[in-house]
């Protein structure tokens, strides 16, 4: 007798399962009214000294870079000790929902003057972005992710007038991209899962999209290492979370 | 009575819960060793089996590539270029597009043709069944070939015939994406790039020299030489240029390269009667 009660219960109980899971799911979608976390990212010191680029080997460079000398990025200060190309993520906290959502914008990565505009790209897992030449002069792009994260290195050649490049990542990695006929060219792609945003010239930045919650934010910077805080948003509110960087 | 059904349906939602993360979890595990001993490679009719190559891969093939296929065997430190890493799947010789796997014929080719420059010989010895087995065995380190497909192989137009319009469209092509910068205008490896150039693990690497009558790495035809440039070699600096050279223009620089190698061949001697200059790395980009 009881056995057929059993046998009963068994989907009723695999049914209600499913249908908590599934309204748990819609009620986070629709209860976010979404916030944003800012802030400013600092360098606390003096900041370093940025090495000269010498680019005489291909005389293009060289001369594109004329009146205007190439330094290394490695640590952009901007004024009042705001520092540039810092990647800001939620690393914990954030629903299923919202992390899976990949954005529709395309960032786009410059090959221009013989230096990658930006030296940082962040990008969402499976976020397209674009590779992009604006020089007379042959580059090729190669990005050099670890095989085993699931995102696999490629080598494309850009020549002067090529068309973009579009690609995407399937795992979060911080993904170093090179040029090998410039050696100079050095720069990263930041993939992250979820909401991102990159510091500008002054330190500044703002994610944008942040359902309300508790969360931890990482700031990573390509030399200076990653740091993190915890920041709550409200429905529709804004968060702030700034960063100082001891110099080294 | 009611508590054993209240027991057993509290039982049964707690593992249809559990059961929730746990499926997903399976999904992304990457690392299924026993699907991966049983890896297979097809060739043509030929079936090979990853556990068949296991015996000739430790008699043979161990010394360098090492029992994990990680390339770091017991002569590692003697060997140069650097034995191949199989766990990352990250392969030179593909007739793929550059950053997919390559297929099973390709890496049933490079066991018997060798890597030229390299301490890898030709293993002419092996008999077809011995090298299918090997690549299923080389595929099984790799967790790449659990989860993805080999890429789709470019497509080779039939070799047009060489004519002298042909080579100097050829070497337009040479000058207009810059194969000069490693390769140097004459390719005798000398580019302005050359000396810098490093491969994926950061380890200095030289660019091809055509003048010294060393075979290319990947093959010796014209085939061979127009998959090389159209699918870059993954691992080193060598790009894929299948972006930005049109089939019809790959066959012309194929023309063009035969006349920079030291062998003797009908371009050389085309090249010769035309006079052909090497290209100029100061002209503006566009003008030869």
């Amino acid at each position: 007798m009881h056995r057929y009660k059993l046998a009963a219960l068994l989907p009723a109980v695999v049914l209600i399962c499913f249908a908590a899971l599934i309204l748990t799911r819609n009620v986070n979608v629709s209860a976010a009214a979404e916030g944003k976390i800012s802030g400013t990212v600092k360098l606390d010191g003096t900041a370093p000294h940025m090495k000269g680029i010498d680019m005489s080997k291909d005389p293009y460079c060289s001369k594109a870079h004329a009146s205007d000398p190439a330094h290394l990025e490695t640590v952009v200060v901007g004024s009042g000790g705001g520092l540039e190309n810092v990647v800001l993520y939620i690393s914990e906290g954030l629903p299923a929902s919202a992390s899976s959502e990949v954005p529709t914008s395309v960032p786009v990565f410059d090959q221009k003057n013989c230096v990658y505009t930006p030296h940082v790209l962040a990008m969402d897992i499976n976020q397209k972005f674009k590779v992009v030449t604006s020089d007379q002069t042959t580059h090729n792009i190669h990005p050099l992710p670890n095989p085993m994260t699931g995102n696999i290195p490629w080598n494309q050649s850009q020549p002067p007038g090529a068309a973009p490049v579009e690609k995407s990542w399937k795992s979060a990695e911080v993904i170093p991209v090179q040029c090998n006929i410039h050696p100079w060219m050095h720069g990263w792609f930041v993939v992250v899962k979820g909401p991102y945003a990159t510091t500008d010239g002054s330190g500044n930045y703002t994610i944008n999209d942040v359902p309300p919650g508790s969360y931890t934010v990482t700031a990573w910077q390509e030399d200076l290492g990653t740091q993190t805080q915890k920041v709550t948003v409200a429905a529709g509110g804004a968060g702030t979370a700034n960063f100082t960087y001891k110099a080294k | 009575m009611r508590t054993t059904v209240r027991r057993w349906s509290l039982a049964l939602s707690a593992a249809a819960v559990l059961m929730f993360p746990l499926a997903s979890w399976a999904q992304l595990t990457t690392y299924d060793i026993d699907k991966r001993l049983d890896m297979e490679s097809h060739i043509g009719n030929m079936t090979g089996h990853a556990k068949d190559g296991k015996a000739d891969y430790r008699r043979y093939c161990v010394v360098c590539h090492g029992p994990l296929g990680d390339g770091n065997g017991e002569s590692f430190p003697w060997v140069d270029p650097k034995p191949r890493d199989f766990q990352l799947g990250v392969f030179k010789c593909r007739s793929t597009p550059t950053g997919t796997l390559p297929t099973d014929e390709d890496l049933f080719d490079t066991i018997a043709r060798g890597l030229d420059r390299s301490n890898m010989p030709q293993w002419s010895t092996f008999t077809k069944q011995q090298r299918a087995d090997l690549v299923a065995w080389v595929k099984h380190f790799s967790p790449r070939w659990a989860n993805e497909k080999p890429g789709t192989p470019i497509q080779i137009p039939a070799e047009p015939e060489v004519t002298a319009d042909r080579i100097r469209a050829g070497r337009d092509v040479f000058a207009r994406v810059q194969c000069w910068k490693c390769h140097g205008v004459l390719g005798q490896a000398n580019g302005p790039s050359a000396a810098t150039l490093t491969d994926d693990l950061g380890r200095p690497i030289a660019p091809y020299n055509f003048t010294e009558g060393a075979r290319p790495k990947c093959g010796e035809t014209d085939r061979d030489i127009y998959r090389i440039f159209m699918t870059g070699l993954d691992g080193t600096p060598m790009p894929s240029y299948a972006d930005n050279i049109k089939p019809d223009e790959a066959w012309d620089l194929v023309f063009y390269l035969r006349t920079l190698m030291s062998q003797h061949s009908k371009e050389k001697e085309m090249a010769k009667q035309l006079n052909l200059k090497p290209v100029d790395p100061n002209a503006p980009a566009g003008q030869q």
